[in-house]
């Protein structure tokens, strides 16, 4: 069973009744997965914020719920997460936290378990399918014995492995009743202070205990060397150092202080190994006991039994040496509606202020349109800054580069502020009906939710202009030719505009292709203008005319589009086509 | 038995998860402790991707690491040749032949490789097919990868009859016999790349 599936059958099992997340990979599998349960109530949130907020609010209410998010969607839910560890909780609240060593889909390696103890919240971390699937319930139970949201960390190498689990059956687990505290839950700065005692003394409390939790284990053997690890970091430890000492951690917050001082003096080298910061070994290190660390490993990336072997054993590990050869980055797919807005950027020379999704793609050769992106949402505000800073005439050169789903996250407040603050920037929002980058959920604008039922779909046209924005378009991102003029027009006008562009992403079960391009070698110029923007189904022959690869065409006509010479033509799919 | 180490690589889209899954359910078959290690998210959209497939009687991390591979399964050429380092020295490569330019060969920036397959042969027993051909033979182009998966499967120890019930509880239901016929193509393909 995935990783992500596991933690969905614990939360399952611990008759979790709500479950609110926004997708980003590595977490996106778990709500997919938990919407296959008819007994929780499951949705896709606009935003991480809204998640946790709802997950809250079935606590308070009683039941057991769940927020699931990636690293960075920590960072937008963190202002309800560091007051709710104050409030503490009612129904069991959970936390799904999943990290990315590596990063492998993130825009950084931030590690989750430093904002746990910022928040002074518990932090579960299992380190394989079984033990995701038994700490998530486990969590629960720990939320509501000691009154606090617990968080579960994951990490990318955890959630998308696979591993052999025994499910059990769910427990349907009364619903709390509601009481109402205001001591307790109004935050006010009288209440505050005093929550704050509670917390440190419930967080002590737990360490405490945690010295005889079954999911702290040691486990003796040769006690010449002995580490301290936990998470996916335990599996390679396993492999490298079968005959060492292992105190393993499944509570990593707050640590076991003294179970971690006997280990510590019955083993004659203690090593510490942990991915990304050193958050249990500086402890360990402020309690005054001698271990080694990061001095010896690294805080980037993921670890593996070679980086232990050779770092602790100091084994030479000679390997062949990885054949010098083209590298092959992401790009996006045949027929992407983004390709197709990019082309007429790069044609207008535009600057795009970007911001996160399959679209980010377009920052590198060949279209190379996004200058720059920073969290989600953020292009529309790092465009309003810009022309605060250098004024009107400097952003004519700029737009800023949304994708929908982006939009509805975090985009939407950015847009606000631009009409309020009397800006003239061109905003585009690239519609493709879908969160297209984590793998094609659906959102608020796209009328269907998580279960795939069908729900009002929000307009975003109409969203911008009830908020303000005089200057709405909606376009097809295909029609070249009209986005070219719409482009030019709007970048000049001295007032704030939105332009929509709508079509379907290329990927979706929906998306029908109008058939597929193919090339008449006599009429090719070799001109070269049809390979411009990049698609990945088409490559140039030796002899200069282009191919296009029927498999993989998706028949969008940007390259007929951009041939003068009538050189490319759609052969519409005939009845029965599949592929 | 010692634990068997597997990749799979390929180009983001090419469907190296439902390969992986069915690798994961044949080596459960066998009652193995099973580990699996998939590449999801921005890979996928047209990147190197990596599949890692790990069996035996208890198995530690869900990686395979360079040096440790018994067998490297690779949907396209130059991908073959990227992981090429993680073989065992007398690793097995199964290789589908075909070639699918990255964006760095697109834009010119880079050169495709010549003779990858001679390259791959030098230490290791290289067995190659021109999978996708050979589906679209089958009617399908999209099966290539069961093809490649049937070749694979002469090398893992599993009988014929029970590769060909896990692919009927894997794959989508209207394809069984599709992917079957497509194993069983894979599977009767044993000669080795360069060995007459
Ligand atoms: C705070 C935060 N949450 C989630 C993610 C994961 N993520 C990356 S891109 C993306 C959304 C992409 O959807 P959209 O804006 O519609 O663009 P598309 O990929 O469809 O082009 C998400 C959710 C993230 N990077 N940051
Ligand atoms: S998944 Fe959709 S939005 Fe993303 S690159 Fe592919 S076609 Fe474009
Ligand atoms: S080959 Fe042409 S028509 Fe086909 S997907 Fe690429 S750009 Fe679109």
């Amino acid at each position: 069973m995935l990783g992500n599936a596991a933690i969905a059958q614990g939360a399952y099992e611990a008759g979790v009744k709500v479950s609110a997340a926004y997708p980003g990979t590595p977490s996106t599998e778990i709500s997919e997965y938990i919407a296959k349960y008819p007994e929780i109530y499951a949705e896709w949130s606009p935003n991480e914020k809204v998640a946790m907020e709802v997950a809250i609010g079935a606590s308070i209410a009683g039941v057991r719920a769940m927020a699931s998010m990636k690293l960075v969607g920590v960072n937008v839910a963190s202002d309800p997460l560091y007051s709710i560890a104050y409030a503490g909780v009612n129904g069991g609240l959970v936390l799904v936290a999943a990290d990315d060593p590596g990063i492998y889909s993130s825009q950084n390696e931030q590690d989750t378990r430093m904002v746990a103890r910022a928040a002074m919240v518990p932090v579960l971390e299992p380190s394989d399918s079984e033990e995701a699937r038994v700490f998530t319930k486990l969590a629960f139970q720990y939320s509501e014995t000691y009154d606090t949201p617990v968080i579960v960390r994951t990490t990318t190498r955890l959630s998308h492995s696979q591993g052999v689990v025994h499910p059990e059956e769910r427990t349907e687990i009364p619903d709390k009743p509601y009481v109402r505290n205001i001591e307790k839950n109004v935050l006010m700065p009288a209440n505050a202070r005093k929550r704050h005692v509670v917390v440190e003394q419930r967080m002590k409390q737990m360490a405490e205990d945690a010295c005889a939790f079954d999911i702290n284990r040691v486990e003796f053997r040769d006690k010449s060397i002995g580490v301290i690890t936990s998470g996916i970091p335990y599996q390679y430890v396993r492999e490298a150092l079968p005959d060492a000492s292992v105190l393993k951690l499944g509570l990593v917050h707050p640590l076991p202080k003294k179970l971690i001082q006997e280990f510590a003096a019955q083993v004659d080298t203690l090593y510490i190994v942990e991915e990304l910061e050193p958050v249990i070994e500086e402890q360990v290190r402020s309690w005054g006991i001698p271990c080694i660390g990061k001095e010896i490993f690294t805080v980037q990336g993921e670890y593996s039994a070679n980086l232990l072997r050779r770092a602790i054993l100091r084994q030479e590990i000679t390997l062949e040496t990885p054949a010098q050869i083209p590298q092959r980055p992401p790009i996006l797919c045949p027929g992407c509606p983004h390709r197709s807005v990019f082309s007429v950027l790069k044609k207008l020379k535009l600057h795009g202020a970007g911001d996160i999704g399959c679209y980010t793609l377009g920052a590198v050769a060949p279209l190379n349109v996004l200058d720059f992106n920073v969290c989600m949402g953020a292009s529309i505000s790092t465009l309003h800054g810009m022309e605060k800073a250098k004024g009107k005439e400097y952003v004519q050169n700029w737009v800023a580069l949304i994708g929908d789903s982006t939009f509805l996250h975090t985009g939407v407040n950015s847009l606000m502020n631009m009409v309020y603050n009397k800006a003239t920037g061109t905003v585009l929002i690239l519609d493709n009906s879908t969160t297209g980058m984590t793998g094609h959920q659906d959102h608020a604008a796209t009328g269907k939710t998580l279960q795939g039922e069908t729900t009002y779909a929000i307009n975003i046209y109409h969203l911008c202009k009830a908020i303000g924005v005089e200057y709405v378009y909606e376009i097809d991102a295909f029609d070249i030719d009209n986005l070219e003029a719409l482009l030019k027009q709007e970048t000049k006008r001295d007032a704030l505009s939105v332009i929509i562009t709508k079509s379907p992403c290329a990927l979706l079960k929906e998306f029908v292709p109008k058939g597929k391009c193919i090339i008449h070698a006599d009429n090719c110029k070799k001109c070269g203008q049809c390979l411009t923007p990049g698609c990945p189904a088409m490559t140039k022959q030796e002899n200069g005319v282009p191919k296009i690869d029927a498999a993989m065409c998706n028949g969008c006509q940007l390259c007929e589009k951009r041939c003068k010479f009538r050189a490319i033509e759609l052969i519409p799919r005939g009845k029965g086509d599949k592929t | 038995m010692e634990t068997k180490n597997v990749m799979i690589v390929g180009v983001g889209g090419q469907g190296t998860l439902l390969t992986s899954r069915v690798l994961g359910a044949i080596a459960l078959t066998g009652n193995y402790d099973v580990k699996l290690s998939e590449v999801h998210g921005m890979a996928q959209r047209g990147g190197s991707v990596v599949t890692f497939v790990r069996y035996g009687e208890s198995v530690a991390e869900p990686i395979v690491e360079e040096g440790q591979a018994d067998i490297l399964i690779a949907f396209e050429r130059l991908e073959a040749l990227r992981y090429m380092h993680f073989l065992k020295p007398d690793g097995a490569v199964i290789v589908n032949d075909t070639r699918i330019d990255p964006m760095p060969v697109v834009t010119g920036a880079a050169k495709y490789p010549e003779g990858i397959l001679e390259t791959l042969r030098q230490g290791h027993r290289v067995f190659s097919i021109d999978a996708t051909a050979e589906a679209q033979k089958l009617g399908n182009s999209r099966v290539f990868n069961t093809i490649i998966l049937g070749m694979a499967a002469q090398h893992m120890g599993f009988s014929k009859e029970e590769w060909l019930r896990v692919i009927a509880d894997t794959v989508p239901p209207k394809t069984v016999e599709l992917n079957q016929m497509a194993f069983l193509t894979g599977y009767q393909h044993t000669r080795q790349t360069g060995e007459e």
